[in-house]
């Protein structure tokens, strides 16, 4: 289907272009036997997952596959019951979310989770938490030091603003702006603690075509960045139209993995998505 | 063996009546999410008008119903009574600011109860008042060597018999489904053709009515009354919700009667000076291990 | 832009001269008003510290405590028996008392910290009981039971700074209440201020976002009762006895209602807050009895028309100007 839309068609590399793409660059991220149960149900089972510096990957699956399970565990928000989260050569398994994105992974929620009562910029100026240090003391005393970073902190939020585009809603408190910009402003203040990993969960969902489009190209525009993209996406065309990478889970398993012309023809991941000959006819 | 179970039988009515107060607590936050903080003073209330109507009206009443007419019909007096105030509290001081979220409602319902208990002051005095001392013949039975006066079986049994008939409406019957349903999820309740208004109305009325008869019976126990003792078992009560885990008809219970029974053991055997102390502590305790109370269900956080 | 530049600066200037003015009226004020008021005043101070210091918790980062009055009554007992026993000045327990409730407040905090909502809630209302029941109980004989401790002394600092009568407490607890404000300012503004106010409004995206959300619990707490011990210091001073009774569930709920009335997190808002909560029942005093009838029914009245308080914090531009003005004056 995807192949008659001319628009999408121009996006999508040729297959030796992406293979080649995925041959120069190495994997930064990966899990190792992932596991995480809720009660008896094992939500991810085993999970291996890679993720490639430089590259746009994409995690599919149907709903209730375990996917934004997967991001919650690699974030540190959910405690995994077994396996490895290696980053940059470093086990993150067991650490909190907040150590986590200091080490340079910093996400997006499904369901939009901002700071509703404080300003778009407060939201962007919150994300550099974790790259400022000044302390209780020199803030109450309000130092040389402590303003001379406040200031940077400052700046550098305007920057991410203008670079999501809500520059001119910098003083609108989050919960003011329409639902669109919220999905960006979200993206801005994950980008605002410099990570060198970003993940995205269901970036496009809710957005219109064009804010979808628009979208597109801003991902990759951040590639630019030096930025590596993990992304879980509903949006075929967007998943399709962006991703150098895609691995499919179902029931917490991975059940493929490839280039995301090779995922697209997989009968096994036809699947999972539309369920056996047999069990359609119940 | 003796000195214990008597003890705990004197446990177990003081955590009765804390038991029928936190029940009030534990609905209304079930379904509102709201710490009625107002409820204690409904409580100490419907004392008073159990105790009005027992000094003023008593030769009326037991000419009429005989002699334990007095004690049924304080209590009922004070059921209606307090069960209408408890829905008059929710239209004024409630209902206008569901809307705005949880905090300005904790205010508005420490302003209620502040109204209340000094209302009480205006009305009855700011002394103590006593019960009339023979509203149940003062008798001491003898069970196998255990002592327990009538009056202690009297409470007892009403207040399992109350307790026993909310359990089995909120847990048994299409109504008490409606309640749970609107526990868990207000808004998809009302979807299904829950009507909220009646459920916000029944919770409001029936909290405070238990709530107000706990009131008669601890003024028939310990004789005296005063207007600021809703503070102290509101507080008492409150506890008992935590401990049990709030929102929660059987936590309620089990919380109250724990917290008595351990108030009494804590008076026994540790220090009467520092029972309180001791059960915050173990309610702390409880807390660090159990966050959601004895019988609260852990819910997973979702993302 | 341009206009809107303007607008904002003569906004902040007509807010700085607000508060000149204000500050002017607070320095006059003895001297027009009768001794009486004067200590009224005193005690509309000692409020807008608790104020202030219950506002770094529940405003600032939305955690439920009911029981405040047991950090301040650490202060004040800390004050209390050091000076009563072992004749240590007042001044050198200002900050030890501060140190006593902050340091009480880790020890306790720490492992409840994770606790929810109204399961915290419930957690510190038992603190702040087991504080005043143990107090009432006199363990080991220092704390003087349901009488409390007596004869403590003034402040002082040698023999030319002493604080022994009504105008000098006033102008005491009012020189600590401005300097308070000062830090707490500086510290909204700063990224402190705003690790507060994103736990607040979303503990998990808090979390993800980078902030220590435990430690930053745990910073609010500590810091909220290191300025309620200062608070009890003053307190007890100025009373020259501390009692368990001072210390009771009523006044955290008070306190509680101070930060909802003026607006959560706004410290103008925190200041009005505590100037209804102490001088409403001083105008009201003709009606005797009926005083705190009527301060329920207009707690109830406050919230149904005013739910999110009476000054409630403004974001934006204009809290950024301060910041900007200031820099600019380092750089030219």
């Amino acid at each position: 289907m995807a192949k008659n839309n001319n628009s999408i068609e121009t996006m999508i590399r040729t297959k030796q272009e992406n293979e080649e793409i995925n041959k120069i660059n190495k994997v930064v991220f990966q899990t190792d036997k992932l596991t995480k149960k809720f009660g008896g149900l094992i939500a991810v089972n085993n999970f291996d997952l890679k993720v490639s510096q430089g590259q746009i990957s994409s995690l599919i699956g149907p709903n209730g596959a375990g996917k934004t399970t997967v991001f919650n565990v690699v974030t540190g928000i959910y405690k995994a019951d077994g396996g490895k989260v290696v980053f940059k050569g470093e086990d993150l398994a067991g650490k909190k979310p907040h150590q986590i994105i200091k080490k340079g992974i910093a996400r997006t929620f499904q369901n939009i989770r901002l700071f509703s009562n404080m300003t778009c910029l407060e939201n962007v100026m919150a994300g550099q938490h974790c790259r400022s240090r000044e302390g209780t003391w020199s803030s109450v005393l309000q130092t040389p030091g402590q303003r001379k970073e406040e200031l940077e902190i400052k700046k550098n939020a305007e920057d991410r603003l203008k670079q999501v585009g809500l520059w001119k809603y910098q003083d609108e408190l989050a919960k003011n702006i329409a639902y669109g910009n919220q999905r960006m402003l979200e993206i801005g203040r994950a980008l605002a603690s410099n990570p060198d990993l970003l993940i995205l969960d269901e970036p496009s969902s809710g957005l219109n075509d064009k804010e979808s489009e628009d979208l597109i190209i801003f991902l990759k525009s951040l590639l630019k960045e030096d930025l590596t993209i993990l992304l879980i996406e509903h949006d075929m065309n967007v998943v399709m139209g962006i991703s150098h990478w895609v691995t499919v889970m179902d029931e917490g398993k991975k059940i493929a993995e490839g280039l995301p012309e090779d995922v697209y023809n997989n009968p096994q991941v036809i699947e999972a998505y539309l369920g056996k000959d047999e069990e359609e006819e119940e | 063996m003796k000195i214990i179970l008597e003890q705990l039988l004197n446990g177990l009515t003081i955590g009765s009546f804390y038991a029928l107060i936190a029940l009030g607590y534990s609905m209304v936050y079930g379904v509102m999410k709201l710490i009625n903080f107002a409820h204690g003073d409904l409580f100490a209330l419907g004392s008073y008008l159990g105790y009005t109507l027992l000094v003023f009206g008593s030769t009326y009443v037991t000419v009429t119903f005989g002699i334990w007419g007095g004690m049924i019909a304080a209590m009922l007096i004070a059921a209606i009574g307090i069960g209408i105030a408890g829905t008059l509290i929710e239209r004024i001081a409630y209902r206008p600011i569901y809307s705005v979220g949880r905090l300005p409602a904790v205010v508005s319902a420490l302003g209620a109860s502040i109204v209340i208990q000094n209302g009480i002051m205006v009305v009855w005095g700011p002394r103590p008042q006593a019960y009339p001392s023979q509203v149940v013949p003062s008798v001491m039975l003898n069970i196998g060597g255990i002592k327990i006066t009538l009056l202690q079986v009297i409470i007892l049994a009403i207040s399992f018999v109350l307790m026993g008939l909310l359990y089995y409406i909120v847990q048994k019957t299409t109504f008490g489904a409606a309640i749970r349903a609107c526990a868990l999820d207000r808004d998809t309740a009302a979807l299904m053709g829950i009507n909220i208004e009646t459920i916000i109305f029944f919770i409001f009325a029936l909290g405070p009515a238990l709530g107000g008869m706990a009131g008669v019976m601890v003024g028939m126990y310990y004789r005296k009354i005063s207007f600021t003792m809703g503070w102290n078992y509101g507080l008492k009560a409150f506890t008992a919700t935590i401990l049990g885990g709030i929102g929660n008809i059987p936590g309620a219970m089990l919380g109250g009667l724990l917290l008595g029974v351990l108030e009494m053991l804590g008076s026994t055997y540790i220090s009467t000076a520092y029972k309180d102390v001791f059960v915050f502590l173990v309610l702390i305790l409880v807390l660090i291990f159990r966050p959601r109370g004895l019988l609260g269900e852990k819910v997973a956080e979702k993302v | 832009m341009k206009l809107n530049k303007n607008i904002n600066q003569k906004n902040s200037i007509f807010k700085s001269w607000l508060v000149i003015l204000i500050a002017i009226l607070f320095i006059v004020l003895p001297f027009i008003i009768n001794a009486y008021w004067v200590d009224v005043l005193f005690f509309f101070g000692i409020y807008a510290l608790l104020g202030l210091s219950l506002n770094i918790v529940l405003g600032e980062v939305g955690l439920f405590d009911l029981g405040h009055m047991g950090f301040m009554a650490i202060g004040a007992y800390t004050t209390a028996i050091l000076n009563t026993y072992f004749g240590i000045p007042i001044m050198i327990l200002l900050p030890i008392s501060a140190i006593a409730a902050g340091a009480f407040a880790w020890l306790v905090c720490a492992p409840i910290i994770h606790l929810r909502g109204d399961y915290l809630c419930i957690v510190t209302i038992g603190m702040g009981e087991i504080i005043r029941l143990t107090l009432n109980n006199n363990p080991f004989g220092i704390t003087g039971g349901p009488n409390g401790v007596f004869g403590i002394d003034f402040p002082s600092l040698g023999s030319i700074f002493v604080v022994d009568n009504s105008t000098k407490f006033y102008y005491y607890i009012w020189l600590i209440v401005g300097l308070t404000i000062i830090g707490l300012v500086n510290l909204q503004r700063s990224r402190i201020g705003r690790a507060w106010n994103c736990i607040r409004e979303d503990e998990i995206a808090a979390e993800a976002t980078g902030i220590d959300v435990r430690y930053y619990k745990l910073l609010a707490f500590v810091l909220g009762a290191g300025l309620a011990g200062v608070a009890g210091n003053v307190y007890a001073t100025k009373l020259m006895m501390v009692s368990p009774e001072s210390f009771n569930f009523m006044e955290s709920c008070l306190l509680f209602s101070i930060v909802l009335i003026g607006g959560m997190g706004s410290i103008p808002g925190v200041l009005i807050g505590s100037a209804a909560i102490s001088l409403f029942p001083e105008f009201f005093r003709t009606f005797a009895q009926y005083r705190m009838l009527i301060f329920g029914a207009a707690m109830v009245a406050m919230m149904i028309f005013r739910p999110g308080g009476i000054w409630p914090r403004k974001r934006g531009a204009a809290e950024f100007k301060s910041l900007l003005m200031k820099a600019g004056e380092e750089n030219g």
